[in-house]
């Protein structure tokens, strides 16, 4: 599985400035989040061949694509990738399934329709083969250029902001068909992105950005509970990340109890017994305790031990890190709290979280098959 | 009517077409997609048939196409005619003096692709030459259309470098317009009348053509 690794490094001074740097295995979704004009498009567009920094090396399924040292640079059309281009960039002169087949070029010709059928197929898009571009609505064209980059089974899926023209409603939708497509393919995906739901929902790592340098680079539970990332937190605030399955389903009440690395947790939510999610508690959600009154309205109760309490210079609130069972859950209280309760590692706390406060969504990513 | 003259103007029409088609299919692709040092210098130098009067640019295409030049000399021991007051001579004057009108509609016309279209197709594995064929040429077909279109109109009405480069032979360089010309000259307004006629209706008639076609290509596409 090795040599299906995604590597990149990339240097230049200008005219865009970058510094960037890392590898993604098959299975994994990496997505690429930052402020605009931080360099994520440049970065996803240099794997492609679309852009040549002065100094690149990118190497995918087992082929060098480019290595400025040695003089190695393949054109676009060589690279084996599926680009999803974020205005879809549907070819308007060819019907759905020409799209697609026109990245089929490769194959014998009367593969191509049936290949181009499938691929269609697997975006839910049967029946509307013969339809032009302009003829389908905006998630149907998405779905088309999502069938197109994978129809020639890419060694390497890059999604630029894939979900940016579409709105809310149909944003959701999409996610878990890009989440199902992904799962069906075993290659390494790179998304770039500026919404933190897109990370949430389809990201396995995170590589922060910022003018053209890695601020961070991390699993996606490890990132979203560092207090200290510019962007990632002010979208949304520290909090913990991680992934469950859906042991009960309780209509009545309107909750879904998860099964997670160590406990249950009951998250307000609607999802059938089985399925896979992944649950994020906001950090400022969490209430710590060291004794427990009677009479709360809150479902869960998680007895852990605290591992670590970081206090930062610019922010008044202190990060606390509370392992229950394999999670490890952060906490923000204010310094006060942690006088109060003499928090410091080793002690023992109950962690108190709304059912309502946690974020509960379908999980996207699979973890790549072993 | 000169039914003769209308032959000379008709495959000089489809000649200089033919011929400059293909070079302005590459140079406008080239200008639209590419940069380079002296774009701006060659893109005027394109429209300087636009600006010039037709006598002026006959002049100059004569002197480089008589036989003391070394052009018209070249070609003469190439072909064994000369350049000048033949009917190569005049496809090759028309093609220059058209060289704007074909480059300029294809050139904004490739303009026109979004560039994530071309890159897109890239990354859809076609080559640059796939690309070409399959992509570009369809999505910029209106503007060649319109391209080929001007330039056959444009030949059949051309006058005063046809008159200076080609003459007035008959079956060789006498085209409609000298024809007119020349029968309102010798006070044959009937004749001259009849050819001014055949010539506005196939003006019109290439016009009506070109606007269904587009209108054609429009609604295909959205």
């Amino acid at each position: 599985m090795a040599e299906h690794t995604l590597h990149v490094a990339l240097r230049q001074d200008g005219p865009i400035p970058l510094d960037v740097g890392f590898t993604c295995g098959p299975g994994d979704t990496l997505a690429i989040f930052g402020p605009s004009g931080s360099g994520k498009t440049t970065v996803l567009r240099s794997i492609a061949g679309l852009y040549r920094p002065a100094v690149a090396m990118v190497q995918a399924g087992g082929e060098t694509w480019s290595d400025s040292a040695r003089g190695v640079w393949v054109p676009p059309h060589r690279r084996h990738v599926g680009f999803v281009f974020q205005d879809y960039a549907l070819f308007p002169h060819l019907t759905a399934g020409g799209n697609v087949a026109a990245a089929l070029t490769d194959r014998p010709r009367g593969e191509r329709q049936a290949r181009a059928d499938a691929c269609l197929a697997q975006v839910h898009l049967q029946g509307k083969t013969g339809r032009r571009p302009h003829e389908l609505s905006g998630g149907e064209r998405q779905r088309v250029a999502l069938a197109r980059a994978l129809a020639r089974e890419p060694a390497v899926l890059l999604l630029d902001e894939p979900f940016a023209a579409v709105d809310r409603a149909v944003r959701r939708h999409l996610q878990d068909e890009v989440a199902a497509v992904r799962r069906s393919l075993d290659v390494p995906a790179v998304l770039v992105t500026h919404d933190l739901e897109d990370v949430v929902r389809l990201a396995t790592h995170v590589l922060l950005l910022d003018g053209g340098r890695v601020v961070a680079h991390d699993t996606v539970s490890a990132l979203m509970r560092r207090p200290d990332l510019p962007g990632l937190v002010d979208a949304a605030g520290p909090g913990t990340v991680f992934d469950a399955v859906v042991h009960r389903h309780d209509r009545e009440r309107g909750v879904i109890e998860l099964a997670f690395d160590g406990g249950r947790i009951v998250a307000a939510g609607t999802a059938p017994a089985g399925t896979r999610v992944r649950a994020r508690v906001p950090a400022r959600d969490v209430i710590l305790a060291t004794t427990l009154p009677d009479g709360l309205s809150v479902q869960n109760v998680l007895t852990g031990v605290v591992r670590t309490v970081a206090a930062s210079e610019e922010h008044d609130a202190v990060m606390v890190d509370v392992a229950v069972g394999g999670l490890v859950l952060a906490a923000e209280v204010t310094r006060d709290a942690v006088r109060r309760l003499a928090l410091a590692p080793g002690r023992p706390v109950h962690a108190l979280v709304k059912a309502v406060s946690i974020d509960v969504s379908a999980m996207a990513s699979a973890p790549p098959p072993r | 009517m000169d039914w003769q003259a209308f032959r000379v103007s008709l495959s000089l029409g489809l000649w200089t077409v033919a011929l400059l088609v293909p070079v302005g299919m590459w140079a406008g692709h080239g200008l639209a997609t590419r940069t380079f040092r002296g774009k701006a210098l060659l893109e005027a130098a394109v429209a300087i048939p636009l600006l010039l009067p037709p006598t002026v640019l006959g002049f100059y295409l004569l002197t480089v196409f008589s036989p003391r030049s070394a052009v018209g000399a070249a070609f003469e021991r190439l072909a064994g005619a000369s350049l000048a007051f033949s009917f190569p001579g005049l496809v090759l004057a028309s093609i220059i003096i058209n060289l704007p009108f074909v480059i300029q509609p294809i050139q904004r016309a490739f303009e026109a692709i979004p560039a994530d279209v071309r890159d897109a197709a890239a990354c859809c594995g076609l080559s640059p030459w796939q690309r070409f064929l399959r992509i570009e040429v369809p999505l910029a077909w209106p503007g060649i259309l319109t391209a080929m279109i001007l330039t056959f109109a444009h030949t059949l009405g051309e006058f005063g470098v046809v008159l200076m480069v080609g003459g007035n032979l008959p079956g060789e360089t006498r085209t409609l317009s000298i024809a007119i010309y020349d029968r309102m000259q010798a006070f044959d307004d009937t004749s001259a009348g009849i050819m001014a006629a055949v010539l506005l209706v196939m003006a019109v008639v290439t016009l009506m053509a070109t606007t269904a076609l587009s209108q054609r290509l429009v609604k295909r596409r959205g």
